[in-house]
């Protein structure tokens, strides 16, 4: 490969594979709160 | 079954609405619906066409300005109004109502033609192992119009059957119904369980035997070669939005009917990035992966590898079949290839058709198995009569042009028009976003929704309206365009009128207790203004 597309491979990678990696370690850090509510209880009245 | 008293006495629905267990089953499944065939044989012959490793530059830009913002409105309107898309959308305002029916329409159209070409790939399974086409001296190309699908002289509609794709669509639909039947959890978050990892499994192992083809350096040379003057032209620009628009499934229903499923208390924006992010990420995989291969293929044939390279059906069923044939192990590569098709197919059509089980089921108000077993059967009958005969490839080339462009796209102009400018919701809508988001979205958001995202959808949108009446779609008969082209997307319109006229009756769930209850609850968790990050 070319040094060019070599290049253009690796900052493919980072931004597309280290978007994922972000995101995932933005998920992992809010973990999905606990559901507290039962709608028709909420609304039996 | 089409009485109001039977639709009265049908089997009612339980009164709790389904949900996803987890928040990675949701996310996995949305991310099993966006990577779809067009992330392996779409992406990587349009990035290589428009820039190559330039081609980065627009596509990002498009992922951030419009892929990601249009997630987001579909996740506010599915999660907000928690219901299939004419019911969500008829939540928002009864007008819109009709919107959510047009993209039931659309979903049924793709699901009808998307299914055969699974069947094809199921078949290039077997193929790749007894290497049928090699018996065809023509080669590929003509084993595959000639000795598969048998592709009759000229479009038309034939009904004139070949055994050899009704068999295995039948079994694809039968697959796929079962899944269907089993509901939420039990089928599509456990289908997308199993088949996600296994085509990620694959599609790795078939990565790595491709970078060490002989020739394969040549490939991704040509892929990841940029070429900076293809940024001046503003039809590449066009190709990344519109790339990203088709790859991310947004704004024909599924990603509305998938959040509906999640939890009241879910972190909305941050799965949204994970699933773009994870659906971008397989597509750079798929273009290292096929151009690595089509340069084995150019190094083969001592060919440029611009003269080997193509997308869709031209890459999968005739570039492919060639390279499986000279490549050594190369029966491993058309399984795990053909195979990773059939994989991101059926997870795609699962969501495709849950567009339209969902909405019937709020619709009828019956329970799951009724509702799916009602709409998931004539549609594969349909599909079996249309597609598995001798003029079905005609059928699928002309439906699926029409489809994409005077159905998703226009539905979704109209849907971004109708929510932003038209209702003003989008305020309300990011609200609903921010309750318990990780990234919140402020006026960012609404100007990218309102504004970026009309304009480049429309822009889009008059480009493919003059190409297609500046000349026959594909050279078939005006006939057979104007019926199957033309009329199929108009008579998606006027049956999305129809049916938003019809009357909910008073078992469907347009008054659902639950709703009214999940509603309250919502509007309690609004925070008043929006901190921390903002979009």
């Amino acid at each position: 490969m070319t040094a060019l597309a070599i290049v253009f491979m690796i900052i493919a990678m980072l931004t597309i594979w280290g978007g994922l990696a972000l995101s995932m370690l933005n998920l992992s850090r809010h973990p999905e709160p606990e559901e507290d509510e039962e709608y028709l209880a909420d609304n039996a009245t | 079954m089409s009485t109001p008293s039977s639709l009265k006495g049908g089997p009612a629905a339980p009164k709790k609405r389904e949900t996803f267990s987890s928040r990675k089953l949701f996310i996995l499944s949305a991310v099993g619906s966006a990577v779809g065939l067009g992330n392996i044989w779409r992406f990587p012959y349009v990035a290589y066409e428009n820039g190559g490793g330039a081609f980065l530059i627009p596509y990002l830009v498009a992922i951030l300005c419009a892929g990601i913002p249009l997630l987001f409105l579909d996740y506010a309107v599915g999660h907000r109004y928690r219901g299939s898309a004419p019911l969500a959308y008829r939540r928002l305002n009864r007008k819109a109502e009709m919107i959510g029916w047009w993209q039931v329409l659309i979903c049924f159209i793709i699901a009808i033609y998307y299914a055969a070409i699974i069947a094809w790939a199921a078949m290039y399974c077997w193929f790749s192992i007894n290497k049928a086409w090699d018996n065809n001296a023509d080669g590929a190309g003509a084993f595959f119009q000639g000795d598969f699908l048998k592709v009759a002289e000229g479009a038309g509609v034939s009904f004139e059957y070949v055994p050899n794709i009704f068999v295995p669509m039948l079994a694809v639909w039968l697959i796929t119904v079962i899944i269907m039947v089993a509901g939420v959890n039990k089928g599509i978050a456990r289908a997308n369980a199993v088949f996600m990892p296994l085509l990620i499994v694959m599609f790795l192992i078939l990565v790595i035997q491709s970078v060490f083809l002989p020739g394969a350096a040549e490939g991704l040379n040509a892929f990841f070669t940029p070429n900076f003057e293809a940024l001046l032209n503003p039809g590449v620009w066009a190709a990344a939005f519109g790339h990203i628009f088709f790859s991310l499934s947004v704004a024909f229903g599924i990603m509305i009917t998938y959040s509906s499923y999640m939890k009241r208390k879910s972190d909305l924006t941050g799965a949204g990035y994970t699933v773009a992010f994870a659906n971008s990420s397989f597509e750079l995989l798929a273009g290292i992966g096929v151009f690595a291969a089509l340069g084995f293929m150019a190094h083969n044939t001592n060919a440029a590898v611009g003269d080997v390279a193509s997308g869709g059906i031209g890459l999968a069923f005739i570039a492919f079949p060639t390279i499986v044939s000279n490549a050594p192990l190369g029966s491993l590569i058309g399984v795990l290839f053909f195979g990773s098709l059939v994989f991101a197919g059926l997870t795609s059509l699962i969501s495709i058709l849950e567009v339209i089980v969902a909405a019937f089921q709020d619709k009828l108000g019956w329970n799951r198995k009724a509702a799916t077993l009602v709409v998931t059967i004539p549609v594969a009958l349909i599909s079996l009569v249309l597609f598995p005969t001798t003029t079905g490839l005609y059928l699928l080339d002309t439906m699926d042009a029409f489809v994409n462009q005077f159905g998703i796209l226009a539905a979704a102009l109209v849907s971004v028009i109708v929510v932003g400018a038209g209702l003003g919701a989008l305020p309300k809508l990011a609200k609903h976003l921010n309750r318990f988001s990780s990234v919140k979205v402020g006026t960012g958001w609404r100007v990218l929704v309102g504004g970026i995202a009309p304009a480049a959808l429309g822009y889009m949108l008059i480009n493919e309206i003059q190409t297609k009446l500046s000349e026959q779609y594909s050279g078939y008969p005006a006939w057979f365009n104007g019926i199957f082209g033309w009329g199929m997307a108009g008579l998606l319109i006027v049956g999305a009128l129809l049916l938003s006229l019809i009357p909910w009756s008073r078992s469907s769930k347009v008054s659902d207790p639950e709703f009214e209850g999940y509603q309250k609850a919502v509007e309690r968790d609004e925070v008043p203004e929006t901190s921390g990050k903002e979009y």
